[in-house]
């Protein structure tokens, strides 16, 4: 019970930091891509706080034996470059752009009760459960 | 002065909520994992917590939408079934690619984690490279 609350709190603050930072604003996130045309950089400012806070606390965390709720690490293993993590990203990059929503922005927007956070959400899963079916036929090497 | 200080403060809470799943949970903070783990993909034993990160998720909005309103202004003056297309490309990329902003973009590049590193980088080029062709097209009028 002890890592559900936890996680409920992480995404709790994971949200606020979203909002705060101007994540959730896609007009922001078009400006952010838009280097070519009216370049508006200021959030790159968010993944600068983001892994500065990170990257060091990330090193200390990892002195620990175990996570304080759970017996044990559960941390990405794959080390390969794959085709489709390449592909798979710049598919997403592309969606990115369209709308100005990655997935933990348009999920916070859910709580706006907005019209248009909800369609790209609700695509989204879609798009999700298209690749769980092509996955099944192809079992990608991700 | 304000347009920078505010990004900086909530990637600041970003990169602490990543570091609180990873010292409490032991795990990294990627949001479409999360989502796919709950949704489309669940695993036995694997689905609670996801459930709960997302409610926690829901809430923030809330909080946002109360006390923050201006979260959720400026949207894009684009057409709503770019919205489609979109949530398809970022749904499907995603899970493709094994992460979104959060996974890869600030959890991936803080482990400097080679395959991070590369689908950022992708995804920011596919971006910035989407917006050019997608403003010739008239997308965004």
């Amino acid at each position: 019970m002890k890592n559900k609350i936890a996680a409920f709190f992480v995404g709790l603050l994971f949200s606020l930091g979203l909002g705060i930072s101007g994540m959730t604003r896609p007009l922001k996130v078009f400006g952010f891509l838009d280097i070519f045309g009216n370049w508006n950089a200021s959030l790159i400012f968010v993944m600068i706080g983001a892994i500065a806070v990170h990257l060091v606390t990330y090193r200390i965390i990892l002195n620990q034996k175990l996570p304080l709720f759970s017996d044990q690490w559960h941390l990405p293993t794959k080390k390969e470059i794959t085709l489709p993590l390449v592909i798979g990203s710049f598919l997403f990059g592309v969606g990115w752009a369209l709308a100005g929503y990655c997935p933990g922005p348009a999920l916070t927007s859910l709580s706006s009760f907005e019209f248009r956070p909800a369609l790209f959400f609700a695509s989204m899963i879609f798009g999700m459960f298209g690749f769980r079916l092509l996955d099944r036929q192809f079992n990608f090497k991700r | 002065m304000n347009e920078y200080v505010m990004p900086l403060f909530g990637g600041a809470l970003i990169g602490l909520a990543a570091s609180l799943m990873l010292y409490w949970n032991g795990r990294v903070t990627g949001i479409s994992g999360i989502i796919y783990g709950a949704t489309v993909a669940p695993k036995k034993g694997d689905v609670s917590w996801r459930w709960f990160f997302i409610f926690g998720m829901l809430f923030g909005g809330l909080l946002l939408k109360i006390f923050l309103p201006l979260s959720f202004v400026e949207p894009l003056p684009t057409a709503h079934w770019t919205l489609v297309v979109a949530g398809l490309l970022v749904g499907f990329g995603t899970v493709l690619g094994s992460g979104c902003t959060s996974g890869h973009g600030v959890c991936g590049i803080s482990r400097l984690s080679p395959r991070s590193l590369i689908a950022t980088v992708t995804f920011m080029v596919a971006g910035i490279m989407a917006v050019v062709l997608f403003r010739s097209m008239g997308i965004y009028e």
